[in-house]
């Protein structure tokens, strides 16, 4: 008897332009959301105005974004800081707030809490957000450079490719999952996102590194052949592909539920860069580096004089 | 036959660990820097812009800082973190602060004393202070006063006598603190200015002796987390990890059975060095620190996991159990440095590009790899020759491997 289990039987390459279909409608999906619907920018990407409102005692949250509501401002945010005597309520609304709305806002809220309630306003600037944007951008793009030239110094450049192709597919999925159910962006989303450009290509290496190792075993000839060893390869390293990202979902996912608001949106972020992350690694990257190989392959049948390689 | 001496190893080994990481953890936890998002206090984010069009130097940023620093001081905030950003950012966190408003002022007043005569003409300027010589005292009525003594007391002599009787008025920055008439020639080359009450007494002082500031302070942001609201975030996300290790722990063992249990051991270890670690080079542990770190529990199993399907496939295959874990230990191992070296280049550039935040997270992540090399492929390996080369329960069912799968060679 021999090992075979039920998932030796499964195909994980005869229908890969399914997966791809799959993943370009995602994409495009996700693309067409960004541009369309854009992005629910936290306040650390948009500027806005920042009111202090002095209460000088406990105040619930409700109660203190209801009067604003009442004046017609909505506040984006609403946080306690300080203690005691010095308990200050800290709103943040997006745009500014005229000199009229400002002094309604401070009857309001004497009205409520005291004469005592002073309100003190200040005009937040976005420029560090959309710096902290500009650089996660420009990180991903370094990242993912860095990650081809080493890929291609231990593999091949056809892995290495195909290995950012499907980091790069894990990233605009997150992106436009976040667009597309419109859920707040903050510069924890970011820290996310560049997880997941470390972490995701991880699952990748594993299967590639196993391609490449049958591949010294195994006789390629036909395409049958290749189709063969990628197979191979996946069903070898699945249970350790889903085990991995496994441990790592469980950690996330505990931090989503019982983590608190301040990481929620990062833990959120994370859980789903590595949901599509897991399935890009076993569905997309070695697929994708096998459609590669089988043109390069056809080539070399038909014209096996300028075989390189 | 088994070889009992190598199990006591095992065992000695591990209770020794267990007993080092039992007595110095709490030791260790006491020592770790929270940041800000979790002990609660107040950052600001300033950008520095110099007077008349000068360009900002490295010089400049540190002058300012060091000044901001002695204010700070002023302030009777300890261990407040002032951090240089980009070319001309100064962060400012202070934790513990609740007094928003004053911290404010406090930083960013310029704080350029002047004595001004009638018609607006400077005297004086903050440069002829002495430093350092501000102080507060009290006048018979037990009114609060600030004392300054001038460098040049002549000087000083000399201008009481040419405006006697008439008013000098002192300012900071472009408010007139006082504005008192000479009443009589001062040769000690000290000036009182009087205050209202003792806080602003100290300040005024507090900030005369930390010195101006070479530059204009722009507010860019700023960040404040009430300390209850801090500490109630750090107690969710701790209990978050402890579910999150249990979990994983719990799996590890159902699924690896014996090298499952070593995995939770090179876990545990993994925890211990990574706090320590972090408090070795000094790395404040901020609210996404703590995700990282959670999640690099998760992370640090990966290399087990790898390591362990790797020896089952080779028992599968028909392999002794020695030959199946040293041929499953030494292939898997490129496959983990490769799969990792990725994580810290990615790790690396964060590092380099990102913001304070972000560079916090960057550390943990890549201390995060680098330990777990040790414990889950170090160590892990480590403890499981001991059992493997013991012959003590060396049936495949102890790792996870059932009789039917493997081949016949």
């Amino acid at each position: 008897m021999s090992y075979n289990p039920f998932y030796y039987k499964w195909d994980f390459v005869k229908r890969r332009k399914l997966y791809f279909v799959i993943s370009g409608v995602l994409l495009l999906i996700g693309i067409l959301s960004v541009v369309i619907r854009g992005f629910n920018l936290g306040v650390d990407f948009s500027s806005g105005t920042r009111v202090d409102v002095l209460i000088g005692k406990p105040f619930v949250d409700e109660e203190v974004i209801n009067i604003s509501k009442e004046i017609g401002l909505t506040p984006d945010s609403v946080r306690s800081a300080g203690e005691g005597a010095s308990t200050t309520a800290v709103l943040r609304y997006k745009g500014t707030i005229t000199k009229e709305q400002f002094a309604e806002l401070s009857q309001a809220y004497q009205a409520k809490y005291g004469e005592g309630t002073t309100l003190s306003e200040s005009s937040i600037s976005s420029e560090i957000g959309k710096e902290l944007a500009k650089k996660a951008v420009y990180s991903v793009l370094i990242a993912s450079i860095g990650i081809i030239i080493y890929i291609t110094i231990r593999f091949e450049y056809r892995f290495a490719i195909a290995a950012v192709a499907a980091l790069l597919h894990d990233v605009v999925m997150m992106v436009g999952f976040f667009s597309l159910f419109q859920i707040e962006i903050d510069t924890t989303f970011i820290v996310a996102l560049l997880t997941i450009v470390g972490y995701s290509i991880n699952d990748t290496i594993v299967t590639f590194d196993r391609i490449r190792e049958n591949m010294k075993r195994m006789k390629m000839k036909t395409i049958e052949d290749l189709e063969e060893l990628v197979n191979a390869s996946i069903r070898q390293t699945l249970v350790r592909s889903i085990n991995t990202v496994l441990t790592v979902l469980i950690a996330s996912t505990a931090l989503m539920i019982f983590g608190g608001e301040g990481i929620r949106i990062f833990s959120l972020a994370l859980t789903v860069g590595l949901v599509f992350g897991v399935y890009s690694s076993i569905f997309i990257a070695s697929q994708l580096w096998l459609v590669w190989k089988e043109q390069d392959f056809k080539k070399k049948k038909v014209r096996p004089a300028l075989q390189n390689d | 036959m088994v070889k009992w001496n190598r199990v006591l190893i095992f065992f000695l080994i591990v209770i020794l660990m267990g007993v080092l990481m039992g007595t110095t953890t709490q030791y260790i936890l006491k020592r770790i820097t929270l940041g800000l998002d979790l002990k609660g206090g107040f950052e600001i984010l300033y950008q520095v812009v110099p007077e008349n069009g000068q360009k900002v130097t490295k010089d400049l940023l540190t002058q300012t800082s060091q000044v901001l620093d002695r204010r700070i001081s002023a302030l009777g905030v300890a261990e407040p973190k002032i951090d240089i950003e980009g070319q001309d950012r100064i962060r400012v966190q202070l934790a513990g602060v609740t007094d928003q408003t004053a911290a404010r002022r406090m930083l960013a007043t310029e704080a350029n004393l002047t004595f001004r005569n009638e018609a607006g003409e400077i005297l004086l300027k903050g440069a002829d202070l002495k430093e350092g010589s501000a102080k507060v005292v009290f006048d018979e009525m037990g009114r609060p006063l600030v004392t300054i003594k001038l460098n040049d007391a002549k000087k000083f002599e000399e201008l009481t006598r040419q405006y006697f009787n008439r008013p000098i008025a002192i300012y900071l920055d472009e408010n007139m603190i006082t504005n008192p008439v000479v009443r009589s020639v001062i040769t000690n080359g000290e000036a009182t200015i009087s205050q209202g009450t003792v806080e602003e007494a100290k300040e005024l002082a507090g900030l005369l002796n930390a010195g101006a500031l070479p530059v204009t302070l722009n507010e860019l942001s700023s960040n404040s987390v009430g300390a209850s609201l801090g500490q109630l975030a750090m107690k969710k996300a701790i209990f978050a990890g402890y579910i999150a290790t249990a979990i994983i722990f719990l799996f590890m063992i159902l699924v690896y059975r014996l090298p499952g249990v070593i995995a939770v051991i090179t876990l545990v270890t993994y925890i211990y060095l990574t706090l320590l670690f972090m408090v070795l080079i000094g790395a404040t542990l901020t609210l996404p620190g703590i995700a990282a770190f959670i999640l690099g529990v998760g992370m640090a199993v990966d290399a087990n996991i790898i390591t362990y399907e790797r020896i089952k496939d080779e028992i599968r295959s028909g392999k002794t159990l020695l030959s199946s874990f040293r041929a499953g230990s030494r292939r898997s191992f490129w496959t983990i440095f490769d799969a990792n070296l990725t994580t810290v280049i990615a790790g690396a550039v964060l590092f380099i590009f990102g913001t304070s935040a972000i560079k916090g997270f960057a550390v943990i992540l890549i201390l995060g790899i680098v330990i777990s090399m040790i414990t889950a492929v170090g160590l892990s390996r480590l403890l499981l020759n001991l059992i493997v080369r013991s012959n003590w329960l060396n049936k495949p069912f102890y790792y996870g491997v059932k009789e039917s799968e493997i081949s016949e060679l």
